[in-house]
């Protein structure tokens, strides 16, 4: 039983878990998801809009639902959690209970009869129980897997639902059962639960209507929520002028809730005050904080929008209670203004900012599994390795271990990946399945001889549109050779009966008629293909969700669309032409810019899976910017660490290190890149093949002559406290020092906040107070950001009597060092004047990017963002990717990060690059763009267009695609001005074919 | 017979076309009158492909992407916007303009897809019947729309198009933003001037006119015609067919 398997556990389908699993699933591994609601998708789902870029969550997520729905090597297990385990690190039986649906997964098709046949109305947990759904429910209209589930408390039992089900799939005698697995690996991304205000009894959670929580306004935001997106209170359904938002609620409190920050509030908050405001202009939205804590990669721009376009409020106070207007319901707020006053002020709604708890199951499953929680109970996870559990083989990824916003969790997805990478290499590709396919018809130059499947969906389709009426229109259309209705053409019987089809009417091409092609057209697709006709010679319409559905009083006007979609499909289908993915090969090495913590890591990670990794660096030293640091605020010491990292890397056979070495260039893409290489001291040059980049090239203090600190030795940043504080004679001697947080940081140059500094000035005055308990310490700050756990620190540093004044201005502190006794004076945002003697003074000058990344990303073709940082493909769910494939991007290269953060960043960059590697081949798409070199004229137009860097000029100056980066979206197809470039399946004449079925006659120029 | 106006959208496969799928799973009804080509993304609608339905006698054409800012391959619906405001200044010449629209719709906004098809459905309705359809009689209009299909449809266009936010929102050649207020006045003249020239060529396909006529069936003033007529025998598209009198007559030598 010691031998390795080669398949993963993922516990819990959010964001997390299913970024991991399509991580695993790509790089060669079985990947189980257990799930203990009924779909994935977790609170992402429920989401509206994600700061700060207002992208519509639902829109970014479920493309990765339904690809993680379908991937063959992916198998979501719902409704189920763990019971038990057995076994160590790289061989685990685990016990599985998966609870009954009461409808049997294999037969249900998601059609949702017996939904709306279900009479007894029960809650809708998606919406928050701000709507009703009924008894028989999926949890929301785009649930993956999307199977039906009787809620049993709810149902009365009347069996209407089995008698509506056309497909035999209700059960209600199915009872709970038992699963076993054998695995390698388990990866827990529980995510959290949502503090319940219910306990905190001021506040009226629960008895004053009009007082909801974040998540519920949420749903309230939303366009699929209960309101349709309209902002409506739920007392009386007018529209709320006044809204206030308390921060903190079960956060940062001590007595009540939680110590620590939940890391997220302000920025949903912030994220949720702008969109009430876009959606109904009379909303008036004011804040209640104690700091806003914007500090990830462009949140405080964002903070800046909702002040200045939005007219968003901040208040900086924490409000203890909320009073009731009983007549009304509206709710009275007392607070103390900055300057001192006490005001009473009616708001007509509250949302109350609810903070994150470790998920209610966390401690079962720790004793079932092993695994030690922390004091707050969540995951523990070990130092520099944030995402390992203190269980060998059991990793930890997302909110499950501390806090965190959707990047950051999509990162720790991949970074646990990595572990598993790692521990489990040598068993990859032996438990997933490849599927083999009969050999491809040539078709080519037969007639077309369409096959059309026309799809009932039970009483979906078939109640509304005369299915049988269309099915004999469709006979009459030319090259229609068969046309058949279904019950439902997606299930299991209907496949076959579509592949004999296919070959007793030797068809070349097929119509399916039925729902939406976003979910169903792969199946169809495999279908065919497994029939032996290329997959592209196939053609869907929707006339259901677009037809049937949406026209249910109009049946005859209903039908006359369903045969007009019918008609375009199959004029279409004759114009579509096979299409091959391309193989492409791929060079297994590895380029890693950077030779700081995170380019470290990834290095490491992928050596030893077998790569061979070519490791650049400028310096003549690795380490980067850590070395500059001595321990994290939690007290691990960050050179042992380090040194000893290095070390390994050293000692790697498979890592070639280059150090003083920059990239003099960069040709190639994807699978194949050639770069040159130049040592700096010598000025010999190397050329290295490699098949993917990452970029690890960090970040360096910003170091400018603000406040004499070049001039003046008592005037130092962090990081020379950090190593003064190695020499404890200078400390004890001290008698008071003034720290000055974002100190160029958060201005009009470096506009973005820094990230690191709060906690590094935060960890700094602990360790003086240490050493030198009588020295005074006094920070001076905006914003104290101490998020997640850090928070504790920051309650230590108070109670070990560090002094903390908050500024509104950097102009309002002044430091007069005249004198060998420095004066520091400021004014405080309360409008307070201090003036403080004191004989160091420390600056938190923040980080900046280095010399030199222009040059890169112009060499990589990558973009980098306002403040000169790396911008990745997508802030939210491609947090380690470059928009150009086979490129990553990680550590403060990305944007300031802790050193914990690096590190699960470098780790992430190197799953998302296994999920390259770990392919001999790799398929580029078959729809892609081509371009005939006769016509093109080279006027560069397609390539500046191209999101993807996936067009190039080769040596006559034509244009070039390369396939194996283009996503087909037609854009250059669209806008070359000598139409020389086509789309593939996107091809004018396909268009044209539809819109002609529809129009009437091509009449053209 | 009640007027059912023939709709067309073409929708992204990310944002909109989820969109309208989502309004399906909710049930939320709308008028029958759209069919949906999807494509995967909005930047992919060529002019051709709108002139070509509104020639068809298609009703009303709408063009739906994610947001600003959304775009699943970040910045094809800008791409869109720019083709469509191109083919919006162009049908304004024959007032078919209202015909087409364009919206952004994202993948939760069931309720927002029906609402814009309904109200766009009902706008069309009050237009009445395509005046490609209202008549038999209809040939200048196929005329101008088949010089407007074919001059969006060239080179010059097509650049002018292509290179629009590159020019005015980055930077061109030598470094330096051009206003969009520049850019639009050049595009304003290019759209008017290559409409111009196509109509001129296109007429003169049938039958060879003087300067004369050309004014006054395509309601120009002489000396523009002129002009025009000078740039296309310039490009070896029309030449001088015979000579009345005092007065050259041309034809179109392009082949077809």
């Amino acid at each position: 039983m010691s031998e390795k398997i080669g398949s993963v556990m993922i516990v819990g389908g959010g964001i997390a878990g299913t970024q991991a699993a399509l991580d695993l699933s790509e790089s060669g591994y079985k990947v189980y998801i257990i799930e203990s609601s009924g779909s994935i998708g977790g609170v992402m789902a429920q989401l509206d809009k994600t700061f700060p870029t207002n992208d519509c969550s639902m829109c970014i997520l479920s493309p990765k639902l339904v690809q993680a729905g379908r991937h063959q090597n992916i198998e979501i297990i719902t409704m189920a959690k763990i019971t038990g385990l057995e076994g160590k690190a790289g061989n685990f039986k685990v016990d599985i209970l998966k609870k009954s649906r009461f409808i049997d997964e294999e037969k249900c098709t998601g059609c949702g009869i017996c939904a709306q046949e279900c009479p007894i109305e029960a809650i809708d947990v998606f919406n928050e129980d701000l709507s009703i759904s009924k008894a028989i429910s999926v949890k929301f209209p785009q649930a993956v897997p999307l199977y039906y589930s009787i809620n049993k408390e709810k149902c009365i039992g009347c069996g209407i639902c089995q008698g509506v089900c056309k497909v035999k799939a209700i059960n209600y005698t199915e009872e709970d059962h038992e699963i076993n697995l054998n695995v390698g690996s388990i990866l827990l991304a529980q995510g959290f639960d949502e503090f319940d205000p219910t306990v905190l009894k001021p506040y009226g959670y629960g008895k004053h209507p009009n007082v909801v929580t974040s998540i519920e306004f949420e749903r309230i935001l939303s366009a699929s929520g209960p309101y349709s997106g309209m902002v409506l209170r739920p007392s009386d359904g007018t529209i709320p002028e006044k809204v206030a938002f308390l921060q903190c609620i079960g956060s940062r409190d001590c007595h009540h809730g939680k110590e620590y920050c939940s890391s997220v509030c302000c920025m949903y908050t912030a994220k949720e005050a702008v969109i009430a405001k876009e959606h109904q202009q009379q909303v008036n939205p004011t804040i209640f904080t104690m700091d806003i804590r914007a500090y990830g990669k462009d949140f405080d721009k964002y903070i800046e929008r909702a002040q200045e376009e939005y007219g968003v409020r901040y208040i900086r106070s924490r409000i203890p209670s909320i009073e009731e207007n009983p007549v009304d319901h509206d709710l009275i707020l007392t607070y103390e203004s900055e300057k001192g006053e006490i005001i009473s002020e009616t708001f007509n709604m509250v949302v109350l900012a609810v903070g994150i708890n470790p998920p209610s199951t966390s401690k079962e499953l720790s004793s079932n599994l092993g695994i030690e929680l922390n004091e707050y109970g969540f995951c523990q996870t070990r130092p520099f390795s944030p995402t390992q559990t203190t269980k060998d083989g059991i990793f930890v990824c997302g909110a499950f271990s501390e806090p965190k916003d959707i990047p950051e969790s999509v990162v720790q997805a991949s970074a646990a990946a990595s572990h598993v990478n790692a521990l489990l290499s040598s068993v990859r590709n032996t438990e997933i399945t490849k599927k083999e396919y009969p050999e491809e018809q040539d078709v080519s130059g037969e007639d077309p001889r369409v096959g059309v499947f026309i799809c009932h969906c039970g009483i979906n389709i078939g109640g509304v549109v005369n299915v049988p009426e269309v099915v004999e229109y469709t006979k009459t259309l030319p090259n229609v050779a068969y046309a058949e209705s279904n019950l439902y053409t997606c299930s299991a019987d209907t496949q076959i009966s579509i592949k004999e089809k296919i070959i007793e009417h030797n068809l070349n091409r097929v119509v399916v008629a039925s729902c939406t092609p976003r979910t169903h057209e792969p199946l169809f697709r495999e279908t065919v293909k497994e029939a032996g006709l290329n997959q592209y010679l196939f053609q869907m319409t929707n006339i259901r969700d677009q037809c049937s559905w949406v026209h249910m009083h109009q049946p005859e006007e209903a039908t006359e669309k369903a045969k007009d979609l019918v008609k375009m499909a199959i004029f279409r289908v004759q114009k579509n032409r096979p299409l091959q993915e391309l193989d492409l090969e791929i060079t297994p090495n590895v380029l890693v810019i950077g030779g700081g913590v995170s380019g470290l890591n990834a290095a490491l990670n992928l050596a030893q899976q077998g790569h061979s990794i070519y490791l650049v660096e400028k310096d003549e030293k690795l380490g980067g910017f850590a070395r500059n640091i001595h321990k994290t605020i939690e007290g691990y010491d960050v050179q042992n660490y380090l040194n000893k990292l290095i070390e390994r890397v050293k000692k790697h056979n498979k890592i070639t290190i280059f150090k003083n070495t920059n990239i003099k260039n960069l040709a190639g893409y994807l699978g194949n890149f050639k770069t040159t290489v130049i040592n700096e001291a010598n000025n010999e040059t190397q050329e290295l093949e490699h098949g993917v980049i990452i970029v690890a090239t960090g970040a360096v203090e910003n170091r400018k002559n603000e406040y004499n600190l070049e001039e003046n030795s008592n005037i130092i940043t962090q990081s020379e406290l950090e190593l003064m504080l190695q020499n404890k004679k200078d400390i004890k001697k001290k008698q008071r020092i003034v720290m000055i947080q974002c100190v160029g940081s958060r201005n009009e140059e470096h506009p973005y906040c820094s990230r690191i500094c709060c906690s590094e000035a935060i960890k700094n005055a602990l360790s003086i107070k240490a050493l030198n308990s009588d020295c005074e310490v006094v920070v001076l700050y905006r914003d104290m950001r101490t998020y997640g756990f850090k928070e504790s620190f920051y309650r230590k540093a108070r109670e070990k009597g560090v002094i903390f004044l908050t500024y509104n201005k950097i102009d309002n502190v002044k430091v007069n060092d005249k004198n060998r006794n420095m004066i520091v004076t400021v004014k405080t945002r309360f409008g307070e004047n201090f003036i403080i003697e004191s004989d160091l003074v420390v600056l938190s000058t923040g980080l900046i990017s280095p010399e030199g990344t222009e040059r890169l990303s112009k060499m990589l073709k990558v973009p980098l963002n306002d403040d000169n940082f790396f911008l990745e493909a997508h802030v939210k769910l491609r947090p380690v990717d470059f928009a150009t494939e086979g490129i990553f991007l990680c550590g403060t290269a990305r944007a300031p990060a802790t050193i914990e953060e690096s590190i699960s960043q470098g780790r992430a960059a190197a799953a998302r690059a296994m999920t390259i590697l770990a392919k001999d081949v790799i398929h580029s798409e078959g729809v892609t763009s081509s371009v005939d070199e006769e016509l093109c004229t080279g006027c560069r137009i397609c390539i500046r267009l191209c999101p993807y860097n996936a067009i190039e000029r080769n040596e006559l100056g034509v244009a070039v695609i390369r396939e194996a980066l283009c996503k087909g979206c037609g854009l250059c197809a669209a806008s070359c001005p000598e139409k020389a470039i086509i789309v593939k399946h996107f091809e004018k004449d396909q268009i044209l074919a539809e819109l002609t079925a529809f129009g009437g006659e091509y009449i053209g120029v | 017979m009640a007027f059912k106006p023939k709709i067309v959208g073409f929708l992204c496969n990310w944002c909109s076309y989820a969109g309208a799928d989502l309004a399906g799973v909710s049930r939320i009804q709308y008028p029958p009158n759209i069919r949906i080509i999807r494509l995967m993304c909005s930047g992919r609608v060529e002019p051709f492909f709108v002139f070509e339905a509104l020639k068809q006698g298609i009703d009303g054409i709408i063009i739906m992407g994610c947001h600003p800012g959304e775009c699943h391959y970040m910045s094809g619906n800008y791409e869109a916007e720019i083709k469509f405001n191109f083919i919006k200044k162009m049908l304004n010449f024959i007032n078919l303009s209202d015909r087409i629209t364009l919206k952004w719709v994202s993948a939760s906004e069931g309720i927002r897809f029906a609402k814009v098809v309904t109200e766009f459905t009902e706008f069309i309705k009050t237009l009445g019947k395509s005046p490609i359809q209202k008549s038999k009689n209809n040939s200048d209009l196929i005329f101008s729309l088949t010089a407007m299909q074919q001059s969006m449809n060239n080179y010059r266009m097509r650049v002018l198009m292509g290179r629009k936010r590159k020019i005015t929102e980055q930077k061109n050649v030598y470094g330096e933003k051009v206003s969009i207020d520049e850019f639009e006045e050049l595009e304003n003249k290019a759209i008017i001037d290559e409409y111009n020239r196509e109509r001129i060529s296109l007429i003169l396909k049938k039958h060879p006119l003087s300067v004369k006529n050309l004014a006054s069936s395509l309601d120009l003033d002489e000396k523009s015609v002129l002009d025009y007529i000078v740039w296309l025998r310039s490009k070896g598209i029309v030449d001088v067919d015979k000579i009345q009198g005092l007065t050259p007559y041309y034809i179109s030598i392009q082949e077809d």
